[in-house]
């Protein structure tokens, strides 16, 4: 069977995803075409090559709406015959656009793809899409639907993770971060965001608040308590599904979860052949792709379960990974991966993660799997696996082996 | 025509409604036809600006005819028709209609020529009733603050379905219609009009007049709905707005987590309000008749107006009651003044039934005077009282420590220490002063009333009459008959319960009666669940799904372990050998004698109560003395022993002739400690259920947890049989 690689890989720094953010004032499509222009830049790209160019979006409203892909094929200066597909699988939509174009190039329907993510946080909110299973009763009570915060507490209070326990995690995740900007890790695959006059916008990512401690974190509130304990009572619904617990223990807040950021990112995906051809070298193989659904209630246990899928369908076992990234939605979500598996913390996310970084919906499963390839490069490990939880109960996974 | 009176004046049509063979105004198929034609009849008249429709009885009416709705739902099964067919097309009738009177004739397009209708209650209108009101263009109402007006439906097993549920969120948003649609409020005239669901309040006697005055005076422009003219937006905004996404999420995850999503009518409600308001109005009234549909062919749905209306009312106005001349009771000897005295001293003359609270010395009966005060004062400061309504009721009652007081009485209620010997000096002080035909009743909740009955000289006049705590709010009245009583002491005991507006089963004498009968295994099989060491939380949740108002070892704390502890203390001394220990008993031992919980009255029980009694978490040493098994049951199971521990004893109630009659047996069950009103009570869940269901699900119980879950040979007989409970018991006559 015909393998697929990974030649190049980019993305934009993260934005604050607020008024005040640096790419608040950069369109969708302006940063789309950022990482699709810079792979073609980079890799001296005749684009009527590319087959398609899939990206994910998980709010595609407004100028995220209308087929993104396609836009952003036509605004960047790609060759009109190239089209543009737009997929959505919440959080994990920028890994699954670059599992498809894998999965199309192993299949052999065309040898070469562009995939990868966008999401402007600031400038499309969250949820303004519509999120029916939230709102319409049938789908929200047979899936006894809470918040995703609530149900990241949910995860600890089951699984046995104090407020400390997601504090300290989150600490690092800084740390880390930071460590990894002063020592130019990401410099490979960061494409600054420069206005149509070539100055600079964004070269970093300036989300990241590296002093954080335990005791700044522990001066916040939990974020989904008053809607867990009193109005509306989500913890009430949380029991019906989760009914051995007395009740839910909330320690998710803003700074042991992911931050709201702007930013895109792109993969060039292809078959060994399209690379001789065009003269790319494949960096990694993409080895295996798995996708599940799990309890849409808990929600974000998804990486535990996908997980297990990987090693089912690999033969592999977790000890045959030299990384680990595991997006970081919330603290208690990547908790529960390293509880499952048993997981070495430092192998995962060695350079820090969305707590630390923030999570761009749409592009963020893109982008784990350019850090993980940038980390795997840099150590000369060999094998990554890199999963998300997804909302509405799912999980994704995407292993990588480095050529 | 015989329901409605058609009259002019000038431009004005006033049409009447006035059942010719009902006291109240109900919605049957030819009410509804004849006010058809009679929209009809004014939409074609071009001499006419509109109409008012109002009512010549002292009520507007009382709802749609839910015996109607039945017939059409028989009908249609036995000729073999598609029934959702019929009853939709019943449904959608009533919604024509209705929406033939808002839109009053005026065209689709241009919105112009429509002719206004005003709608004059001159009191209570209910449900279906109260939605055509809702249709027309101006509401009035008559100052009668007795009448009630609302949209109940809810509380019966259904949901308002003539339109009123989309209209209400139309005009008050979600949040607005919240507690009209999800409680069933019912509000007066004044409160009506303060919420917008009445324009305008006039004297009774204008009533008719001020409404045609509104109709003369009328623009072309109220005939046109807010929601069928442009531009119009749902307040609170529509689920896909930022406002209404949010009011949408916390208004379904409120109520699923309130009901356990076990209530049908609820949850169609809900999906009505969601999908109608994405959708223009005629739509959005088509889906309403749709998913109202949907509740009616729900059989939890027909259980409910089952048990929680039908059979009710006819256990309120006597269905147990011996045929005999009225027996209302004009002055009651209330004997102890306790809490369960006082309770029982205010709610009779509340009734009007005059008073004399006796107790031991002066300053007792005293103090139980003073606790109705109190009771009275609660409901001046939540204005459901006044100053001189309060005099009035409190001047009825007399405290005092005199026995002769009771001499002019014709009713007894004795409401002293549960113990026999006290119960049988105060018996026989009592009918040494009070006149020969009174009749005795003694308030207990365990003792069973043949030996309280060896005390007294008239025993055919003794009964046992069961309140439950507190008597205020609780409103089911458990009336046991001795092996002596008489029917004469029977109908005084429901004629007594019917003054106070509270609602009575009739049942035989045996241990605990019904209602403690079904109440103390439920207690029971979750403190076993507990010394087996299942989870707590699970225990308590379980129950939840099972729409059990409160968890069992939540029950236990507010009728406290010391109560717990004495009833298994005089079980274990009066069945001697007989008894049957369970691991209910070591943990009630544990916590009460060995740790001094005594459940919310000490602050500690099975859970911990802050300062102020409020509850906290579960005590966290339970997991100590009862250690938490490794391997916890299915949550099915755990949901099974704690239903089926109350419905296999209202099954023996039956099978050994205590309950005499099925349908006391849900009402009481549902009224008297909350039992899943989803079901319409125990003996309705088996039948929902199906019998050979529950009767393999007692097998696979009785094999892991033993004989007290063995089916009864009643149960078995039925499921063998392929019959249901109400196939087999139900009274004919009552047929819902």
């Amino acid at each position: 069977m015909t393998e697929a690689y990974i030649f190049d890989s980019v993305r934009t720094p993260r934005g604050k995803g607020k008024k005040d953010g640096s790419l608040h004032e950069v369109t969708s499509l302006s940063c789309a075409s950022t990482v699709l222009n810079a792979l073609r830049d980079r890799n001296d790209l005749d684009t009527r090559e590319i087959e398609d160019v899939i990206l994910g979006c998980v709010t595609p409203v407004g100028e995220q709406g209308g087929e993104i892909a396609r836009t952003a094929v036509l605004q960047s200066g790609y060759d009109e015959s190239v089209p543009g597909l737009h997929i959505n699988r919440f959080c994990a939509s920028g890994m699954e656009a670059v599992n498809l174009a894998a999965n199309q190039v192993k299949g052999g329907a065309g040898d070469l793809y562009v995939a990868g993510g966008v999401e402007m946080m600031s400038r499309v909110p969250m949820g303004s899409d519509g999120f029916a299973i939230a709102v319409d009763p049938i789908p929200a009570m047979k899936s006894y639907f809470v918040p995703q915060g609530i149900s990241a507490d949910i995860i600890a209070t089951k699984y046995g993770f104090s407020r400390d326990d997601c504090d300290a995690f989150a600490v690092e995740s800084q740390k880390r971060a930071a460590a990894a900007w002063e020592a130019k890790r990401f410099a490979n695959s960061i494409v600054p965001v420069k206005d149509m006059n070539d100055v600079m916008i964004l070269d970093h990512d300036e989300y990241m608040r590296p002093g954080t401690d335990m005791q700044s974190l522990g001066g916040l509130k939990a974020s989904f308590q008053a809607m867990g304990e009193q109005m509306p009572g989500f913890d009430a619904v949380a029991l019906l599904k989760y009914p051995e617990l007395e009740k839910v223990n909330h320690v998710n807040h803003a700074g042991n979860s992911s931050g709201i950021v702007d930013g895109a990112a792109a993969l060039l995906i292809g078959s060994k052949e399209a690379g001789e051809r065009l003269g790319l070298k494949p960096r990694a193989r993409i080895k295996h792709t798995a996708k599940i659904g799990t309890d849409p209630t808990i929600m974000l246990t998804g990486p535990v379960p996908v997980t297990e899928k990987v090693l089912r369908e690999t033969g592999m076992s977790i000890s045959d990974f030299d990384l680990f990234e595991v997006n970081e939605a919330f603290a208690s979500v990547v908790l529960r991966f390293m509880q499952a598996f048993n997981a070495d913390h430092a192998k995962l996310n060695p350079n820090g993660g969305a707590i630390a970084m923030g999570h761009p919906l749409g592009a963020t499963g893109a982008m784990i799997i350019g850090t993980a390839l940038d980390e795997l490069e840099r150590t000369g490990g060999g094998t990554a696996l890199c999963t998300l939880c997804i909302a509405s109960g799912m999980g994704a996974s995407t292993v990588i082996e480095r050529v | 025509m015989t329901n409605w009176k058609y009259t002019t004046e000038g431009d004005v049509a006033i049409i009447t409604w006035d059942m010719g063979d009902r006291s109240m105004n109900v919605m049957t198929a030819d009410v509804i036809r004849e006010l058809d034609a009679h929209v009809d009849t004014v939409l074609a008249d071009d001499s006419l600006k509109g109409a008012v429709i109002t009512s010549a009885k002292a009520d507007m009416g009382g709802g749609v005819d839910l015996g109607m709705l039945a017939e059409i739902k028989a009908q249609a099964a036995s000729s073999g028709g598609h029934v959702g067919e019929a009853l939709f097309g019943f449904v959608w009738a009533l919604h024509s209609l209705y929406r033939k009177i808002e839109v009053g004739g005026a065209d689709p397009k241009t919105k112009k020529g429509g002719k206004v209708f005003a709608a004059a209650t001159p009191g209570t209108a209910l449900g279906g009733v109260f939605e055509l009101l809702l249709a027309c263009h101006r509401r009035f109402a008559a100052e009668n603050p007795k009448a009630k007006l609302g949209l109940p439906e809810t509380l019966v097993g259904l949901f308002p379905g003539a339109g009123g549920t989309t209209r209400l969120v139309r005009m008050l948003g979600v949040m607005g219609a919240a507690d009209y649609l999800l409680q069933g409020k019912l509000v007066n005239p004044k409160k009506a009009k303060a919420g917008m669901l009445i324009d305008e309040v006039v004297p009774q006697d204008d009533l008719v007049a001020k409404a045609v005055e509104w109709v003369k005076g009328s623009a072309e422009s109220d005939a046109v709905k807010a929601w069928d003219a442009k531009g119009y937006k749902i307040p609170g905004g529509a689920p896909y707005t930022p406002q209404g996404f949010q009011t949408f999420l916390g208004a379904i995850a409120m109520t699923h987590g309130k009901t356990a999503g076990v209530y049908p009518q609820t949850n169609a409600m809900l999906s009505a309000v969601y999908e109608g308001a994405l959708v223009d109005m005629d739509t959005a009234l088509r889906i309403e008749a749709r998913w109202f549909t949907s509740v009616l062919m729900d059989p939890r749905s027909s259980a409910m107006i089952r048990s929680l209306f039908v059979n009710k009312q006819a256990i309120e106005k006597g269905a147990r009651r011996p045929d005999m001349p009225d027996q209302k009771v004009k002055s009651v000897g209330i004997i102890g003044a306790g809490m369960m005295g006082a309770g029982i001293a205010f709610v009779s003359a509340r009734a009007g039934i005059d008073v004399v609270l006796v107790d031991r010395d002066q300053a007792a009966a005293d103090k139980g005077r003073a606790s109705v005060e109190e009771l009275l004062d609660q409901g001046v400061k939540r204005k459901k009282v006044t100053e001189d309504q309060k005099a009035e009721i409190l001047a009825r009652v007399t405290a005092t420590a005199d026995y002769a007081g009771m001499s002019g009485c014709d009713l007894i209620v004795e409401a002293v220490f549960e113990d026999p010997k006290i119960k049988a000096t105060v018996t026989e002080a009592t009918e040494a002063v009070i006149p020969e035909d009174a009749i005795f009743a003694t308030n207990t909740s365990t003792l069973p009333i043949t030996g309280l009955a060896k005390a007294s000289k008239r025993p055919e006049q003794f009964i046992g009459i069961h309140f439950f705590s507190p008597v205020h709010k609780m409103n089911l009245v458990e009336i046991i008959k001795g092996e002596q009583t008489g029917d004469i002491a029977v109908a005084k005991a429901l004629d007594f319960v019917r003054q106070i507006k509270k609602t009575p089963i009739v049942v035989n004498d045996a241990r605990f009666f019904y209602a403690n009968r079904c109440i103390i295994p439920y207690l029971n099989e979750a403190m076993i669940m507990v010394s087996e060491g299942v989870k707590p939380a699970l225990i308590e949740n379980a129950a939840k799904q099972l729409g059990m108002p409160v968890a069992p070892l939540q029950l236990t704390d507010e009728t406290s372990l010391e109560l717990g502890h004495r009833i298994m203390s005089a079980t274990k001394a009066q069945m001697g050998d007989a008894y049957v220990g369970t691991g209910a008993d070591d943990v009630i031992t544990k916590l009460y004698e060995g740790e001094g919980r005594a459940g919310r009255k000490n602050g500690k029980g099975f859970y911990d109560y802050d300062e102020k009694g409020k509850r906290q978490n579960l005590w966290p040493d339970l997991g100590t003395h009862f250690p938490i098994a490794d391997e916890q049951p299915e949550l099915d199971e755990v949901k099974n022993r704690l239903v089926l521990a109350q419905v296999l004893e209202a099954i023996r109630a039956k099978e050994e002739n205590v309950l005499v009659d099925i349908r006391e047996g849900d009402v009481g069950a549902i009224l008297g400690w909350g039992f899943a009103p989803w079901s319409g009570g125990p003996l309705s869940w088996v039948d929902l259920t199906g019998p050979s269901e529950v009767v393999a699900i007692c097998d696979a119980l009785t094999a892991k947890y033993g004989p007290r879950f063995t089916a009864p040979d009643l149960l078995k007989d039925i499921a063998a049989k392929g019959e249901t409970f109400y196939g087999r018991f139900q009274p004919k006559q009552a047929a819902a």
